[in-house]
């Protein structure tokens, strides 16, 4: 069998996804850790040689840090939310209730909408004298300045991703609740057990790789927030929502400091491996068995 | 089924929900339909127009070439399911059944691209898309390439179809190689037509995700004419700063292809079937 296929076969095969990968990711990948010794700062067509001096730059400039407060607050935030809500609904939606299709397409619809328009959407709701601020008011409460006071900034922009999240992790709850054997629940009814005992005792020990698996594709992904910054606030105010992957683009195609951009990017290749690396090792290892 | 009063407190959450889920488009649609007459930052905020109207639809439709976008953004999806499509189960079918040399590494290579962010490596990306003329500015043409290439084929493809592929019991390709089909008659007429589910899955998932993006065209992009629908709508936040009724009648309009997709589509969607499919 294994003669038969000849020993060129195989490689044609791989060919031409191992040329575009080959130029679009593995140079690209390489070419990121070199430029991020180098020093363009002079000049964008004759750079010098820099050893580690963007990294130590990038070490001493209080913008990095301001970056990866608001990347900390990020995580925070919307980590455990859209770990938790999400899985409360997927447990609400897997009853043979009326109306559950529909409930799951309106819920699922921001996850389908460009993040554009989403944040298009949330900046009007967001407006100063817009209906979030009106609803405040009606609790006597004073309008705020949802993007443009440096407090609130950030996590209005996090309510956007939230917002854009929970269908998508309550699919992938929903798709790991069908596997939890339904005797168990069977039993819990039959002690008596009520809505939240039941789902505390069977549920939520039966999905923890599960939750683990949401926990760190959220966490991926709330380092990789662009568009959303990009549409509300561009950073602002005060680089009180610039994110890492803001701060590259800005840095990188900008400024045009294409090593400070670099290193940066080094920055955040390096955590990003890191919980991948969690990820596929703890989570989805049978995914990718050889 | 029969309505059961035990439900009443899921429906209550779950409608609470869809409406959070649908309100910033349903004010949005709102805002949109609002003639010049009405004001639009009313207290209290009206959801129901009271001066309905179209006008802002015909506006914008007018000075903002949206069907130009619309067909960008299909070249592109488009052009992007096609090659991965192609790219992906070419190169899963050796990976789910022939035994070569460098096998190893190479499924290590391609897993380990799943591991490197597209924004850590997009400068490099776009230093060679340049070096290589894949960019509007040189034609349109070499810019719809420049917006595709870099999304060609992605590892989950691969392994997606890597896992098709193994379903299918060897019997099936040696009966063809029996018949005297060569290895890729085999792979054209026997193993792509019995994969065809995953082929769908993998054509749905590449189409959103390609439809959505917006980091890369507004890195590549430098003509207005070549915007596909994300940079076009952002865009319009420029064109009509604080025209409020067309930059939601824009909005609006871009939504729909996607929304019509959505549910035509929406078994692959919500059937917890396919999930972790879309990247996060």
């Amino acid at each position: 069998m294994f003669k038969y296929y000849g020993k060129t076969a195989p490689y044609l095969f791989l060919l031409p996804a191992g040329i575009v990968l080959l130029l679009f990711f593995f140079i690209p990948f390489f070419h990121t850790i070199i430029l991020s010794f180098q020093d363009y700062s002079n000049s964008i067509y004759a750079p010098n040689f820099a050893g580690l001096q963007n990294y130590i730059n990038i070490l001493h400039n209080p913008t990095f840090y301001k970056v990866m407060l608001n990347t900390i607050i990020y995580l925070i935030v919307a980590v455990p939310i859209l770990a938790i809500i999400p899985l409360f609904l997927a447990i609400l939606i897997n009853q043979k209730i009326r109306g559950i299709t529909l409930y799951k397409i309106l819920i699922y619809l921001p996850v389908i909408v460009s993040i554009v328009v989403a944040a298009i959407a949330f900046k009007w709701l967001y407006a100063e004298q817009g209906i979030l601020n009106y609803i405040l008011n009606l609790f006597d409460i004073n309008s705020i300045g949802w993007l443009s006071d440096p407090k609130y900034a950030i996590y209005s922009v996090i309510l956007v991703t939230i917002w854009k999240g929970l269908g998508y992790y309550m699919m992938i709850y929903l798709a790991a609740l069908m596997s939890v054997p339904k005797e168990l629940y069977e039993a819990c009814d039959i002690d008596g057990a009520g809505f939240f005992r039941k789902h505390l005792t069977v549920t939520v020990p039966h999905l923890m790789p599960t939750i683990a698996l949401v926990t760190t594709i959220s966490s991926i992904s709330a380092m990789k927030i662009f568009a959303e910054i990009y549409v509300m606030t561009k950073g602002g105010p005060l680089n009180s929502t610039k994110t890492i992957v803001y701060y590259i683009y800005e840095k990188a195609f900008e400024n045009l400091d294409l090593g400070y951009a670099s290193a940066m990017a080094v920055i955040l290749l390096v955590i990003v491996m890191v919980f991948s690396l969690v990820n596929i090792l703890c989570f989805e290892k049978g995914k990718y068995k050889i | 089924m029969k309505f059961n009063f035990k439900n009443i407190p899921t429906h209550i959450i779950l409608v609470l929900i869809s409406i959070i889920s649908i309100f910033p488009f349903i004010w949005l649609l709102s805002t949109s339909l609002k003639g010049a007459g009405e004001n639009i930052f009313a207290y209290p905020p009206t959801i129901i127009p009271k001066d309905f109207t179209f006008a802002n639809y015909i506006g914008v439709w007018h000075r903002v070439d949206l069907m130009k976008y619309f067909i960008n953004s299909m070249i592109v999806a488009g052009g992007t399911v096609l090659l991965n499509l192609i790219l992906s189960s070419l190169a899963a079918y050796p990976l789910a059944r022939m035994e070569f040399k460098g096998k190893k590494f190479t499924f290590f290579a391609i897993l380990a691209t799943i591991m490197v962010p597209f924004q850590a490596i997009m400068l490099p990306v776009y230093l060679i898309t340049l070096k290589l003329h894949l960019v509007d500015s040189y034609s349109d043409t070499m810019g719809f390439i420049g917006l595709i290439m870099p999304f060609a084929v992605s590892a989950f493809g691969i392994f997606l179809m890597r896992q098709a592929f193994l379903t299918i019991p060897r019997e099936m390709e040696e009966a063809a190689i029996v018949d005297g089909c060569n290895v890729f008659q085999v792979f054209w007429k026997v193993l792509l037509p019995m994969v065809k589910p995953s082929l769908a899955v993998l054509a749905i998932f590449t189409f959103i995700g390609s439809w959505g993006e917006f980091l890369w065209p507004s890195i590549v992009l430098t003509k207005e004419s070549m915007y596909t629908l994300p940079v076009g709508v952002n865009n319009l936040q420029g064109m009509f700063s604080s025209n409020w009724r067309y930059i939601a009648a824009g909005s609006i309009i871009s939504t729909i292809p996607i929304i019509i997709f959505f549910l035509a589509m929406q078994k692959y969607f919500i059937s917890g079937e396919n999930e972790g499919a879309i990247k996060g």
